[in-house]
């Protein structure tokens, strides 16, 4: 083959009709008869509801229903939590669709109003009269665990939403017998995800079939199926999900909300079309939060800096209930991967997940990784400071060696093939690191601050293998699928069932497709988000939706190409052995000239008149591929900022990301994932946080108030890679969508520190606002 | 609420109506004349989802009134590839993967049409503040950068 479609960066296919803006998001979708729900969400983070009083509600304008928690108990089922982890005491309270007793958080849904437009189901919202008996918040997960703290679930004493503890090796042992032991607290601030697009639900009921068709932008339709049957009752097979355009998720749609299944809800009573769309401020109340730890985290060493144990006590919040995939993430996706590209004998891992008054927290880009990424390597810069020995030195000593088949770790996990040292050696050689360290010195001379932060991590995702799901009480398979259909003229659809949003796989597994079969890309529709016309897949997130998804349309290409050799073998009259496909043709050994393309073989296949004996007709494969293992994209990111110790401003200088995350499918897709996530992780760092006050108000309750990155806030991100195939899939492919998250907030934050180590500040909360830098500069002295 | 009579042109369509005085421009787009090509992403006119042309300049368009835009000249990124062809701008976009989930692109777009109308020959750092009123939640900006720079070369050229 002359230039190979797999790892060209060719134009997305899905954007001539999103630079078009004939795209469909949920909110696009308007249907006959038509109404609009709003939902009444509790102004307080804890109260008892004594009372609401529709009635002026109810005779507003336009006003067709009003719904409380009376006309839903009993009627809808509580939203189920899908992921309890198990041995850890998970307490799985209960989660009704709209309150009806206590609310647990500012933005709890107390009541719905459905009218006839958007504008006056909002005004009748205003309208609903409810009486609270206001309870005390508690917004910190540590503050929640102690005495005397409010309690929001009665089956929840202290809080505690659950207990996990994950050891490997003796870790007491190595800290009691440590030559150096560094320690930290670390606060994980609470983020919002801010996806652009609202969420949105179009809900529509029929009642002589009783069948629900849902919209919704979801990221895992068939997993919003599920918990749809089990919320409503009606049959999976009843239940058709679509999500149409998503615009964007990085986790935060993957839950599967109450506010859907209240729209389902109205729409079975009213036997109307019923769309919901959330606000802005609505979303940042009641869309989940990520992240929100507070940890102390130890690190044992030898006097040469050989780290021989890591210890954590995390306290996570779950905020007030828990969400569809909570308790996996300050868990197993964040405990097991502690020791990181570190080859750590003692590792221990101690968490307790706890309720808060607050917004649920849930997966959010990284989930658990860029927590446990950051406590890892802002330990390792404390142990090279405690040592005087640099940074990347600490590193370059505890690096595990090169592996190509696996490597088991402390925690348990085996990671599937890494060779971290080749990452940095790039990195290092790219930002020419002797040469920033002089820089650095230099300026300092001059009183500039400028620092330098370098990362080493790897990850865990590509989610999963089936059977840890189920053994780490994920409620969900695993697995993926995709199906593969030729028409008589040769072109194809591919039925697949992840849920991109963003990511670009109309445009991958074309490129898959094309590469196993020798069709052009422009004759491959991708089709996915629908459950009625895709196979059951388990949806788009955990970087998942290419390392599993993509192999199975490469699996089901190769049994295309399989039942191809057959036919041409017939066709050719010659045994089907000597038969050699490349290239989109399929011909007898030996003589080129006589052969079959794969349009031939679909045009037969489909017509099927001159089959072989006991061939079926048509040409069509499905793949269900089910991964052994996850994979584990690794990679060293460098940060360099300038810190202006008169104003406390922060200038990210410059940034790079040298990542593996296999072979590539589309590099250009690739920089794309690593650049957004890379933007996301200095959100974290510098800007961003989701602020409560004391009773549990959202004080960063609009995007004027929290602060997400700007175009002019960044530099551009330079990116590399290496390619270090995982060695347990067909395609050697890993996840890339979250790894830049997992490592730029750390890095960019040991930047920042490293610029002001001569201004005596070790420590700071994040974000890393010019306030704080100040303070902590100007306190000091 | 008594309606009010309005007229405007979108994408040059002259379009006639009766509003509420307090529907927002954005919703008479979107709702009452159905191109749904351009987006609402908040309510504190803070992420640019929602920008159109409005005479010649852009506006949010979910921070002004349907009706007063009555008589206005409105252009949306339905109304903007001429004949089938794609704007440079909108072929600039597609080259560059300047988009991924796309919500925001629409907004970014018309942005752009603005900012390289004001300035053809950005750089880098001009187009990153032009960009300023609009937020992407999936690209980290830089190839919405990119494809700002590269559409201006190939305008200008
Ligand atoms: S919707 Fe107009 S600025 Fe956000
Ligand atoms: S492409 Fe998704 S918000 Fe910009």
């Amino acid at each position: 083959m002359t230039s190979r479609i797999f790892g060209s960066g060719i134009r997305r296919r899905e954007d001539p009709r999103l630079i078009t803006g004939q795209a469909t998001y949920t909110d696009d979708i308007k249907l006959q008869h038509m109404a609009y729900a709003a939902i009444k969400r509790s102004p307080h983070a804890h109260a008892r509801i004594r009372s609401v009083d529709t009635s002026a509600a109810l005779s507003a304008p336009g006003v067709v229903a009003v719904y409380t928690g009376a006309d839903t108990d009993g009627v809808l089922n509580p939203i189920p939590c899908a992921w309890v982890v198990p041995d850890s005491d998970v307490k799985t309270v209960p989660h009704p669709a709209i309150a009806k007793d206590v609310v647990r958080y500012v933005g709890d849904a107390v009541a719905v109003v459905v009218a006839e437009s958007r504008y006056q189901a909002e005004d009748a919202i205003d309208l609903i009269n409810v009486d609270y008996e206001t309870l005390p918040a508690v917004v910190n997960p540590e503050a929640a665990m102690q005495d005397g703290a409010p309690q929001l679930h009665e089956d929840a004493p202290n809080n505690q939403a659950f207990h996990w503890v994950a050891s490997g090796g003796d870790t007491d042992a190595a800290f009691s017998s440590a030559e150096v032991v560094v320690r930290e607290t670390i606060i994980q601030q609470k983020l919002i995800p801010n996806a652009i697009e609202p969420r949105s639900a179009v809900a529509t009921w029929l009642s002589a079939t009783g069948e629900l068709t849902l919209w919704s932008s979801s990221q895992n339709p068939h997993i919003c199926r599920f918990v749809t049957f089990l919320v409503t009752g009606v049959p999976e097979h009843k239940i058709r999900v679509i999500a149409p355009e998503v615009g964007g998720g990085f986790g935060s749609k993957t839950p599967i909300y109450a506010d859907e299944m209240i729209a389902c809800f109205c729409s079975m009573r009213l036997g109307r079309p019923v769309k919901w769309t959330e606000t802005r401020s609505e979303n940042y109340q009641a869309t989940i939060h990520g992240r929100d730890h507070v940890e102390y985290v130890e690190l044992a060493a030898t006097r040469e800096g050989k780290i021989t144990g890591l210890r954590t006590k995390v306290y996570a919040a779950m905020g007030a209930y828990l969400s569809t995939a909570a308790t996996g993430i300050p868990t197993i996706l964040h405990g097991l991967i502690y020791a990181g590209t570190y080859d750590i004998p003692n590792v221990k891992a101690d968490i307790y997940g706890v309720f808060t008054t607050t917004t649920p927290v849930d997966l959010y880009r990284g989930a658990g990784r860029p927590e446990a990424t950051f406590l890892l390597e802002r330990l390792v810069n404390l142990l090279a400071d405690e040592l005087g020995l640099d940074p990347v030195e600490v590193r370059r000593r505890n690096l595990i060696p090169k592996f190509e088949d696996g490597h088991d770790v402390a925690m348990g996990i085996t990671y599937d093939s890494g060779d971290y040292e080749l990452t940095l050696d790039m990195a290092l050689e790219h930002v020419n690191y002797q040469q920033l360290r002089e820089e650095q010195a230099r300026l300092r001379e001059s009183n500039q601050y400028m620092g330098i932060g370098v990362t080493c991590y790897c990850e865990i995702c590509g989610l999963g293998p089936s059977q840890v799901a189920h053994a780490v009480g994920f409620g969900a398979g695993l697995w993926e699928s995709a199906t593969i259909r030729f028409h008589p003229t040769g072109t194809v659809n591919i039925f697949v069932g992840t849920s991109p949003h963003g990511q670009g796989e109309e445009t991958t597994f074309a490129q898959i497709l094309s590469d196993e079969l020798g069709v052009a890309v422009d004759d491959i529709e991708v089709i996915h988000g629908d459950t009625d016309t895709t196979p059951q897949g388990w949806g788009t997130y955990g970087s998942r939706t290419t390392a599993v998804g993509g192999v199975a349309v490469a699996l089901a290409a190769r049994k295309i190409r399989d039942k191809g050799k057959a036919l041409a073998a017939h066709l050719l009259e010659a045994a089907e052995a000597d038969i050699e496909y490349e290239d989109g043709k399929f011909f007898v050994r030996g003589s080129p000239d006589q052969s079959k393309t794969i349009q031939d073989i679909a045009l037969m296949a489909n017509l099927a008149y001159d089959m072989p004996e006991g061939m079926e007709p048509g040409l069509e494969a499905s793949a269900f591929y089910d991964p052994p293992n996850f994979t584990y994209p690794f990679g060293t990111h460098v940060a360099v900022v300038m810190v202006d110790p008169e104003n406390g401003h922060i200038e990210l200088r410059s940034y790079l990301a040298v990542d593996d995350c296999g072979p590539q499918i589309n590099p250009v897709i690739v920089a794309g994932q690593v650049h957004g996530g890379v933007v996301q992780g200095a959100g974290q760092a510098l800007w961003e946080g989701a602020v409560y006050d004391d009773n549990g108000q959202l004080l960063t309750g609009s995007m004027m108030d929290y602060a997400l990155p700007r175009a002019h806030m960044l530099p551009d991100i330079e990116t590399l890679s290496t390619v270090t195939p995982s060695p347990h899939n067909p395609l050697g492919v890993k996840g890339i969508g979250e790894t830049g998250t997992i490592a730029s907030t750390i890095t960019i934050y040991n930047a920042v520190l490293d610029a002001l180590k001569p201004l005596g500040v070790t420590h700071l909360d994040m974000p890393l606002t010019s306030e704080k830098v100040w303070r902590a500069i100007h306190q000091r002295g | 609420m008594a309606k009010i009579p309005i007229s405007m042109t979108i994408n040059g369509k002259v379009h006639q109506a009766e509003v509420d005085p307090r529907l927002l421009l954005v919703h008479f787009i979107r709702e009452d004349v159905g191109l749904t090509g351009t987006k609402i992403g908040c309510d504190t006119s803070q992420c640019g989802a929602c920008v159109v042309m409005m005479n010649g300049s852009t506006v949010k368009s979910c921070t002004c009134l349907a009706v007063q835009a009555d008589g206005a000249d409105i252009m949306t990124i339905e109304g903007l590839a001429t004949d089938g062809n794609l704007h440079p701008i909108q072929e600039a976009f597609w080259d560059n993967h300047g988009l991924q989930c796309g919500y925001c692109t629409a907004g970014m777009i018309m942005t752009s049409v603005e900012l390289l109308q004001r300035n053809p020959h950005p750089t880098s750092d001009q187009v990153r503040a032009g960009l300023e009123g609009n937020l992407c939640r999936c690209t980290g900006y830089q190839n919405i950068v990119k494809s700002v720079l590269a559409a201006a070369e190939k305008m200008g050229g």
